[in-house]
C-alpha cells in the first residue's frame, strides 16, 4: 500500500536526519546571510528615523518612520550626483571605445606579443595611484584639469581599462571561429568583422562588462577627494559632507549613505551572474 | 559551469601565419594603439614625474617652487620610522583581511553550495556589502554600527556582557580590518562558489560510494579542487585591498595616533598636511619599488592560475 510505504519511508531515520540536516543547514545559511546583511539594513532603517531616534540606547526598532532626511538629501546633493553620474558614464564609454578594438587585437586578430600586452595592461593595475598623488596634483594644476570633470573621466578610465580589456577578450574568444571565417570568406574587413560579427554576439559580455566599470568608478573616493573641490565633487564626497562638525547627524548620515550606495547595489544584483566572471577579469566564467 | 579560462592557451583563430607581412602586422597592432598609447600616458608619465619630484625639495607651502635635493629625500624615507610602520601595517592590515575573507568565503560558498529554501535571496544578501559605496560603508560602520553610545553592535553584545567600547579608540585597528573584511568577504565567496559548482559531481558521488566522509571528502578533493580558485581570489584580493584609504581616511583618520595609518593614508597626509611633495614622492618610488617586486611574483602566480585548464586539470 502507497500510504505504508509512505510512513515508512518517512520513518525511515537515515532519511529523517538527511531531511533535518538540510533544513538545519538552510537556517545556519539564513543567519549567516542576514548576520552579514545587517549593517545594510541597520544603514536603510537609520535613514528613514527621524534625528532624535537615530541616537538612542537602547537602539531603536519601532519608530514613526519619516522620508525627512530623505528630501534634505535629495534636496542636497544635486551637483555632486551630476558630477558622479558624468564621470561614471563618461569614464565607461571612453573605456568601451578603447578596449573593445584593443581586446580585439589580444584575441581575434593576435598581434605578435599578445601576451606581454595583456601582462602590461594588468601591471598597471598593480601600480599603487596613492604614490603618485602629488605630482598627478600637479600634473593637474598646470594642465587645468583640477577640480574638473574631465579629470575624473580620464583617471577613472585608466583606472578600468585594463580590467575591461581582460574582460572583453575572454568574450571575444568565445566567438565561434566559423562565424569569423564565413566573414572572412564574404570578404568583411576588420571593422565589418567586429561592428557585424564580434559586437552582437558579445553584447551581454559588453554590456556586464560596462557594468562593472560603472561600479568602480561610481565608489571611488580617493582621486576625487584629492583632485576635485567643488566643480567635480562626486557622490562619495557628498557623504562625507553630510557628517557636521556638531549636532545630530546619524540619521542624514545614513539617509545620504543608503541613496549614495543605492545604485550601485541594484546594478549588482542585476548583474550578480556576470559578477563573478568581471571581479575575476574573465578568469572564471 | 565555471570553468577557469584557457586564456594563455593561444586564440585557435587568426594565429600569425609564417611570414606576415609588415602591412599585415600593422594592421593588427592598430587596434591595441589607442588603449595602449592611453594607459601609457596616463598612468606611467605621473610615474616619471613623481620620480623627478622625488629628487626636489618642494614644498606647497613654501614659495619658490622646486629645486634639486639630490637623494636627501630618500635618505629621509629610509630613516623615517614613520614611513617603516606605515608599510608594515599596509602589509598587516592587507594579509589578514585577504586571509580573513577568504576563510569566511569559502565558509559562505559551501552553505549557498547546498539546496535550500530561498537560497537565491540568500546568495543575493550576501553579496550586498561589496556593492555598498566604501565610504558609505566606513561612515556606516563608525556611526549607526560602532559608535559607543547607540551603536548596534554594542547592543548586540550586551548580553554577552560587552558594556559601551568605543571600538574606533580602542580597538581602531582591529575595526578598519573588520570593515575590510565586510566588503571582501562577498568577493571571495562568489569565487569559492563558482570552483565548488565546477567540481564534477560523478567525483563527489565516487567518493560517497567509496565511503569517505564529507569531512575526508571536503579536505582530500574539494580544497585541492578549489585551490586555483583560492589563488586568484587571494591575488586579486590584495590588489585591490593594500590601496585600502576610504575606510582609514573615514573610520579613523589614521589614528589613534598613527594606529591605523597604512601607506596610502601615510602618502595622504604627506602631500595634504606635510605639504611636503618631495618627500612623499620620494615614499611613492620606494613604494613603486616595493610593489614591483610583488608585482613579478603576483604576475607569475597570475599566468599560472590562468594557464591551469591547459595543465589537463
Amino acid at each position: 500500500m502507497s500510504a505504508t510505504t509512505l510512513r515508512a519511508r518517512s520513518a525511515d531515520p537515515r532519511r529523517v536526519r538527511e531531511m533535518a540536516g538540510r533544513v538545519g543547514w538552510g537556517i545556519v545559511a539564513w543567519v549567516v546571510s542576514i548576520g552579514f546583511f545587517l549593517p545594510v539594513l541597520w544603514m536603510v532603517i537609520t535613514a528613514f528615523k527621524p534625528e532624535s531616534a537615530a541616537e538612542t540606547w537602547p537602539p531603536q526598532f519601532v519608530f514613526r518612520p519619516t522620508l525627512s532626511e530623505f528630501s534634505l538629501v535629495f534636496s542636497g546633493m544635486g551637483p555632486y550626483l551630476t558630477h558622479s553620474v558624468i564621470a561614471t558614464v563618461g569614464s565607461t564609454i571612453l573605456v568601451l571605445v578603447l578596449g573593445i578594438p584593443a581586446a580585439y587585437a589580444l584575441s581575434v586578430r593576435p598581434i605578435k606579443r599578445w601576451r606581454d600586452g595583456l601582462f602590461f595592461f594588468i601591471s598597471t593595475k598593480m601600480l599603487p595611484i596613492v604614490a603618485a598623488i602629488g605630482p598627478l596634483y600637479v600634473i593637474a594644476l598646470h594642465t587645468h584639469l583640477l577640480d574638473s570633470i574631465w579629470l575624473l573621466i580620464i583617471l577613472y578610465t585608466a583606472m578600468n581599462l585594463p580590467l575591461a580589456i581582460w574582460m572583453i577578450r575572454s568574450f571575444m574568444l568565445e566567438v565561434p571561429s566559423e562565424l569569423l571565417e564565413a566573414a572572412r570568406l564574404d570578404g568583411a574587413g576588420q571593422i565589418r568583422e567586429i561592428t557585424s560579427v564580434i559586437l552582437p554576439i558579445t553584447t551581454p559580455g559588453l554590456v556586464s562588462t560596462a557594468l562593472i566599470c560603472v561600479i568602480f568608478a561610481w565608489n571611488e573616493l580617493f582621486l576625487a577627494l584629492n583632485l576635485t573641490i567643488t566643480n567635480a565633487a562626486t557622490m562619495p564626497m557628498y557623504l562625507i559632507s553630510s557628517v557636521p562638525q556638531e549636532g545630530l547627524y546619524i540619521a542624514h548620515l545614513s539617509a545620504a549613505a543608503t541613496v549614495a550606495s543605492i545604485p550601485v547595489i541594484i546594478v549588482g544584483w542585476i548583474a550578480q551572474r556576470s559578477l563573478v566572471r568581471g571581479l575575476s577579469m574573465g578568469a572564471i566564467k | 559551469m565555471a570553468v577557469i579560462e584557457t586564456s594563455a592557451a593561444a586564440p585557435e583563430v587568426g594565429i600569425r601565419p609564417r611570414g606576415v607581412n609588415r602591412r599585415e602586422r600593422w594592421q593588427r597592432r592598430l587596434p591595441l594603439l589607442p588603449a595602449l598609447i592611453y594607459i601609457v600616458v596616463v598612468t606611467q608619465i605621473p610615474f616619471l614625474v613623481t620620480l623627478w619630484y622625488s629628487f626636489q625639495n618642494y614644498f606647497w607651502n613654501i614659495p619658490g617652487g622646486a629645486h634639486w635635493a639630490g637623494v636627501s629625500n630618500y635618505t629621509a624615507v629610509f630613516t623615517n620610522a614613520a614611513f617603516r610602520a606605515a608599510l608594515v601595517r599596509s602589509v598587516v592590515m592587507t594579509a589578514i583581511a585577504v586571509i580573513v575573507a577568504m576563510i569566511l568565503g569559502v565558509a559562505f560558498a559551501v552553505l549557498l553550495d547546498r539546496k535550500f529554501f530561498g537560497r537565491g535571496v540568500a546568495r543575493t544578501l550576501i553579496i550586498t556589502p561589496f556593492l555598498v559605496m566604501p565610504a558609505a560603508a566606513a561612515l556606516v560602520w563608525s556611526g549607526p554600527m560602532l559608535d559607543p553610545n547607540f551603536g548596534l553592535l554594542n547592543w548586540l553584545l550586551e548580553p554577552f556582557g560587552v558594556n559601551h567600547v568605543a571600538w574606533l579608540s580602542t580597538h581602531a585597528l582591529g575595526s578598519v580590518i573588520v570593515v575590510m573584511i565586510w566588503q571582501w568577504t562577498p568577493f571571495m565567496t562568489l569565487i569559492a562558489l563558482a570552483g565548488l559548482q565546477s567540481q564534477p559531481a560523478e567525483t563527489l558521488e565516487a567518493a560517497k560510494v567509496d565511503g569517505a566522509g564529507a569531512f575526508a571528502t571536503f579536505r582530500e578533493l574539494t580544497i585541492p579542487h578549489l585551490r586555483p580558485y583560492i589563488e586568484l581570489g587571494i591575488l586579486l584580493g590584495s590588489i585591490y585591498l593594500v590601496n585600502t584609504f576610504d575606510q582609514v581616511r573615514l573610520m579613523t583618520n589614521g589614528g589613534p595616533g598613527t594606529s591605523t595609518t597604512n601607506l596610502p593614508f601615510y602618502l595622504y597626509q604627506e602631500v595634504n598636511n606635510a605639504f611636503d611633495v618631495g618627500g612623499a614622492a620620494a615614499a611613492g618610488v620606494v613604494t613603486v619599488v616595493l610593489t614591483i617586486i610583488v608585482a613579478t611574483f603576483a604576475l607569475r602566480m597570475f599566468a599560472r592560475v590562468f594557464q591551469f585548464e591547459e595543465a589537463g586539470v
